[in-house]
């Protein structure tokens, strides 16, 4: 019996519930925190059974299937890449706010165990780069970027659903931490010899290492996919210095996962090597070497800084650009840039530890190419600057982000040429200013852009705008949240304050911790202004619709497709003759919408289930490594391997439509379209605005 | 032949192949940016395998591990194999029988499963010999390294294997040809891997 | 407190130099030195130095965008009727300045990180103004408190540095344990700690005082209680320090080492043994803190015993002197028979 209970359930038992330790150890602090762990797993199985439960009552489940889990189509799968990018989001702020708290009353305790800390810390970190911006940004990307180089989808759609289903593999295993506990304590760099199994023996660094692999190979897949089709499936005429400045980010940010992701890849496997079969990689002893670990990891860590902020540029860039009903200052030059940045940033990581020993010529060349990223990354800033210059600009959401952004982005860019620095990083480094800095970039630099882009972007996905007064709110809540939650932090790394503390002793930091935790809660007031922001949005959906598909007076193709747009984007594939081409299109009279003269059957990714399989199968396999249940990993990889086979087997991957339904969608959406009233940008955010633009012709801007 | 533009590195099918030709196009340049991002796992490898070298930790080293006679038919056999498989693609674009393109498909398939025992062959007497990967950060290196190249190469023969099917089930359609195009280019990377790995690992570390 | 008025004067000069922000940031100046702002050795007023040489050049590409951004945004909000020039993309002059100042900057701020990350490198050796030789010690990080051997005077201690002033500290790291961070930040830089590993630190004090070092990179439950204070005294306080230690301390024997070893900090580590606080009221300025530091001193300890722990190596125990060694034995059973 007990045997068997052990082949089936290998290492896990009842310590793995998160209420295991006040059981045994039933102190108060074990039960607070008891309190909170189970509490959050609650969550999870609640929501879990809340979303069961909701599909089957309105019969959904099919649905479910093959609107959206099968569907090869870019704009689902982006779609649901950041539904699974706000879900983590949420989770990882939360998270957020408990450390503030615990550091405000931190002062020789606080009301988390370390190890509790150590948990949040080390998840809140893994989501939010792994399972918040990966996503956000895969989504982003996948639903804009075929939409704006003029393309019907991505060059391999299955593979795109693939991706996805590994990426919600990981997260799901993230989420499952929460009810059979524990994660890794080991941060989201998980040193070793701090995560190998002598000092960490548990399932902790289990889970980390699986969910950030199923993250890996997700990044991998999806980097290609992206490079591929940007490479090869561009509409006719869309020569490269012709491409929307956001697809220059995509491209980048699609390399950089092709040679970027595999260091983590490597570094993981070798860590999950070392202690699964004993091998001596990262030990202390028989020839191990943990300094391999920390370049192999920030051989990846540091492309992935820019494979986070780039698409964030780019969409910085659409968004200056059309909310100041303005060319975009220096194509060229952010174009060059942003090349740059990503070759530069291979050559820069060992900035990460300048403290590890290395000689101090090393060191001060590594700093010094540091600070040569900062040169093409100051000129972005000063051309989205005189992009700004002699336009119109106009406040909508997108911007108040993009604004937040240009000026907080400065600051932390100082910040990060005085850690570039190695005789002056060596005093803090490890510290708050360097959670402060980084935080600093990808919050207004990252997350700004996901958020203002989803802003801009949401009318064309949805077919109406997002509010926008509570849009406004949760934005400078963001800001003003961010300021006072990640400001103090500078102060108190300058103070000497270590990262990752889960108690203090240092009266002087306390007022600066109390500042952050109010910080921290503004930000969670900023999440809860997203959520009304969504709700009265979806309430007053019908008044706020866009069917023309051009609310913002856009500038590239996506903006010239009905919104939503149709599953196969364009009826007949654009042509271009220039940069802006949607732009130009409306300048040069022949009108935003023209009518095509022929048309012609159209063939479509057949839906796959794939995607599915692999995110059940890569679950399992985690899940079964991680708490030594091998008959599982077996019989999930079995399963799989035969998935992989058999797919090769498959030949109805393409399903076509007739050129008769694409004419009659096409001419249907052009007759509503012909009795609407085109507005100019004063009536922006009234509902008279239902998606035409007034032609530039006829001054839409004055 | 009259010159055509090439759609993809490495080799075309022409136009002769009408769908298939087209369709190889995003599948093969894709699958080559595939490998471009395999290298660099087995770069850093490589890599890894350079700098813990040293990290014999008292055990056995390369000197008294690897033999040089039998990583030389490996490279023999694999080598072979990377010419039968270029075979097979010729027989591919000039459509030749396709009992041909399948005899040397199938004489790849032997060629590198034998491969595969003799690598596993030299392993177990490796084992024997207390050259575990547990005893020290060198060996380590080497069984992270060299076995990687083995399942590659355990891959690329699953590959082999169920292409062979569809072309028994299905025929030589387009689908059928662009996966031999892509395991193609799969079997001679890792080829050229294996030559790194002789050069290295096995000479370098005789001499 | 107990360091002289100097060094608040020389923080409240500050204050002036580097007005606004920074200035905010020492209102503590006159408690315990925590922080470079409050630099009590050259190594970290160099760095106090450099932070704001650093901030100040940066400023010239960073602050116009902090100034211009605003007035953009207002001057040509949608309605005001400044200029608008949709189809404006590009002018040389712009594109001259926004590449050729960063760059220059960069130029500038590249030659200033060349010179001081080479005159303030970790391992190189401070030379003194009196020409003392250097005070050596070695520095061991355990899980979760560090240890300090004095190879030179043959004592060692868990959890407080006691050094002199004006005399160059040459410090030789390593971790018994995970990677860690030894880091005083009033005196200057900080170095990793690695098992297996020695890593070197050269610092100097110019004040004598407490300072508060810590570790710096997490490793487990203990991490933010590692923590020691640095007390740098005056040179007969020194002699005095090692003396008494040498004479008063515990013996490092294999029990002892075996309970640094274990997983504890200092505190519970000296809670067990009942000896916080050993000899600290003998020096004259020594201040017995009610503090849970966890502080221990050793007056007998093996030979060697760094580079044993560095190569994982058991110790000499028998180079302990003999007659010691029964009595510390003597005092840590009569410890074991506590709870």
């Amino acid at each position: 019996m007990n045997h068997w209970a052990e082949w089936l359930l290998g290492r896990l038992d009842w310590s793995a519930l998160p209420f295991w330790d006040a059981i045994v150890d039933p102190t108060t602090k074990n039960i607070v925190n008891a309190i909170i762990a189970s509490g959050a797993g609650a969550m999870v199985i609640l929501g879990g059974l809340i979303a069961i439960g909701v599909l089957t009552w309105t019969r959904r489940w099919r649905w479910l299937w093959s609107e959206w889990l099968t569907s090869p189509d870019h704009k689902k799968i982006g779609i649901m890449f950041i539904v699974i990018a706000l879900v983590m989001l949420a989770r990882a702020v939360i998270e957020a706010v408990f450390m503030r708290l615990q550091q405000a009353v931190g002062l020789g305790g606080g009301f988390l165990t370390a190890e509790h800390f150590g948990q949040l810390f080390t998840t809140h970190g893994t989501i939010m780069v792994f399972f918040m911006a990966m996503p956000f940004l895969t989504g982003i990307i996948n639903y804009v970027m075929p939409l704006q180089i003029g393309t019907r989808d991505l060059s391999f759609p299955v593979m795109n659903s693939v991706s996805l289903g590994l990426t919600a593999a990981g997260a799901a295993l993230v989420m499952v931490s929460l009810i059979l506990a524990p994660f890794s304590t080991g941060g989201w760099s998980g040193y070793p010899s701090f995560t190998e199994s002598a000092a960490n023996p548990g399932a902790g660094v289990d889970y980390w290492i699986w969910a950030v692999t199923l993250s890996t190979l997700s990044s991998t897949l999806t980097g290609i996919n992206f490079a591929v089709t940007i490479y090869k499936k561009r509409a006719p005429g869309m020569s490269w210095f012709r491409l929307p400045l956001f697809t220059w980010t995509a491209l980048c940010t699609a390399i950089l996962m092709i040679f970027g992701m595999p260091p983590l890849t490597v570094a993981t496997a070798l860590l999950a090597l070392d202690r699964y079969l004993d091998f001596h990689f990262f030990t202390a002893d028989l020839g191990g070497n943990m300094m391999n670990y920390v370049n192999l990891f920030w051989a990846f860590g540091h492309p992935e800084v820019y494979i986070l902020i780039l698409p964030a540029f780019g969409i910085f860039s659409e968004i200056f650009s059309t909310f100041s009903g303005k060319k975009l200052y220096g194509y060229g030059a952010l174009v060059i840039a942003t090349m740059a940045i990503a070759v530069l940033s291979f050559t820069v990581w060992l900035h990460h530890f300048f403290t590890m020993g290395q000689s101090a010529h090393i060191n001060a060349i590594f700093g010094i190419a540091t600070m040569l990223i900062g040169i093409p990354t100051g000129v972005k800033v000063y051309d989205w600057m005189l992009t700004m210059f002699r336009g119109r600009i106009r406040f909508a959401v997108p911007m108040i982000y993009a604004v937040g952004f240009i000026i907080l982005f400065a600051i932390g860019g100082l910040t990060g040429i005085i850690l570039a620095v190695p005789s002056v990083d060596y005093q803090i480094h490890n510290s708050l200013f360097l959670v402060a800095h980084f935080h600093n970039m990808l919050i207004p630099g990252l997350l700004f852009g996901m958020l203002g882009g989803t802003n801009f972007w949401f009318p064309k996905a949805f077919g109406f705008r997002l509010e926008e007064r509570w849009g406004r709110r949760a934005a400078l809540c963001w800001i003003v949240g961010f300021m006072l939650a990640f400001f103090p932090l500078y102060a108190l790394g300058v103070l000497g304050m270590p990262r990752r503390s889960a108690a203090f002793f240092e009266p002087a930091y306390l007022p600066w911790t109390l500042a952050a935790a109010v910080g921290a809660l503004i930000i969670l007031l900023a999440m809860l202004l997203l959520l009304i922001q969504l709700w009265v949005s979806i309430r007053d959906r019908d008044t706020n619709r866009v069917p023309a598909g051009d609310p913002w007076d856009g500038r590239s193709l996506e903006w010239s497709v009905s919104a939503p747009p149709p599953e196969y984007n364009f009826p007949v594939i654009p042509e271009v003759h220039s940069r802006d081409a949607y732009m130009r299109q409306k300048e040069n009279g022949r009108g935003a919408h023209p009518r095509p003269d022929e048309y012609t059957d159209i063939v479509m990714p057949a839906n796959s289930a794939m995607g599915p399989i692999m995110a059940a199968t890569g679950f399992l396999i985690a899940f079964g490594l991680t708490w030594y249940e091998w008959w599982l990993v077996a019989a999930a990889g079995i399963v799989s391997l035969i998935a992989l086979v058999a797919r090769g087997y498959v030949r109805q991957r393409t399903r076509t439509i007739p050129a008769q339904t694409v004419r009659r969608e096409h001419e249907a959406w052009l007759e509503r379209v012909s009795r609407i009233r085109p507005v100019s940008r004063r009536e922006e955010q009234t509902p008279a605005n239902q998606g035409l633009a007034m032609s530039p012709l006829e001054g839409a801007i004055q | 032949m009259t010159a055509t533009p090439s759609r993809h590195p490495g080799l075309n099918l022409g136009h002769a192949h009408g769908d298939a030709h087209e369709a190889s196009e995003e599948f093969v340049f894709g699958f080559w940016v595939f490998m471009m991002s395999d290298l660099i796992l087995f770069g850093l490898l490589f890599a890894t395998y350079v700098t813990m070298l040293g990290g014999t930790a008292g055990g056995p080293g390369p000197g008294e591990l690897f033999e040089l006679k039998s990583a030389f038919i490996e490279t023999m056999l694999l080598l072979v194999s990377s010419f039968t498989f270029g075979m097979a693609s010729l027989a591919l674009k000039y459509r030749t029988d396709r009992k041909v393109l399948v005899a040397w498909l199938l004489v790849t398939l032997l060629l590198g499963l034998g491969f595969l025992a003799h690598e596993l062959y030299d392993f177990h007497k490796m084992f024997t010999e207390g050259g575990v990967p547990s005893r020290s950060g060198f060996l380590s290196a080497f069984f992270a390294l060299v076995p990687l190249h083995g399942l590659h190469v355990t891959g690329a023969c699953i590959w082999l294997i169920a292409l062979l099917g569809q072309i028994a089930v299905h025929g030589l359609d387009t689908p059928t040809k662009t996966g031999l195009m892509r395991l193609a280019i799969l079997w001679h990377f890792l080829d050229v891997v294996w030559i790194g790995i002789f050069s290295l690992v096995y000479l370098g570390g005789i001499v | 407190m107990s360091h002289p008025p100097v060094t608040a004067q020389t923080a409240c000069r500050y204050r002036a130099f580097l007005a606004g922000l920074l200035s905010i940031l020492l209102t503590g100046c006159s408690q315990t030195p925590i922080s470079f702002l409050d630099p009590q050795g050259p190594v970290a007023t160099a760095q106090r130095h450099q932070f704001g040489l650093i901030i100040a050049l940066t400023s010239i590409v960073v602050l116009p965008v902090l100034i211009l951004t605003p007035w953009i945004v207002i001057r040509y909000r949608y309605g005001a009727q400044s200029a608008y020039r949709p189809r404006w993309g590009f002018s040389k002059l712009a594109d001259i300045a926004i590449w050729g100042i960063p760059f220059l900057v960069v130029v500038v701020l590249a030659t200033v990180a060349w010179r001081s990350t080479l005159a303030l490198d970790p391992y190189r050796p401070i030379q003194g103004d009196q020409k003392t030789e250097p005070l050596r010690v070695q520095v061991v990080g355990f899980d979760w408190k560090w240890l300090f051997i004095y190879p030179d005077q043959g004592i060692a201690t868990v959890n407080e540095l006691v050094v002199p002033a004006h005399r160059p500290l040459a410090l030789e790291l390593t971790s018994a344990s995970v990677m860690q961070g030894f880091f005083i930040p009033a005196l200057g830089s900080q170095i990793d700690v690695m098992n297996r590993m020695v890593t070197q630190l050269h610092l100097e004090a110019d004040h004598t005082g407490e300072f508060p070092g810590k570790n710096m990179q997490y490793n487990g439950k203990g991490f933010s209680h590692q923590r020691f204070v640095t007390r740098v005294v005056d040179e007969q306080t020194f002699h005095n320090f090692v003396a008494h230690t040498g004479e008063g301390g515990m013996t490092l024997d294999a029990r002892m080492f075996d309970r640094l070893m274990a997983q504890n900090t200092g505190k519970t580590l000296a809670q067990s043994l009942a000896r916080a606080d050993v000899g600290s009221n003998n020096d004259g300025d020594g201040k017995g803190r009610g503090d849970d530091a966890g502080r221990l001193r050793f007056g007998h300890l093996p030979d060697d015993l760094f580079n044993d722990i560095v190569g994982h190596v058991s110790p000499d125990w028998a180079s302990i002197p003999v007659a010691s060694t029964g009595k510390a034995n003597d005092a840590s059973s009569s410890q074991e028979a506590r709870p």
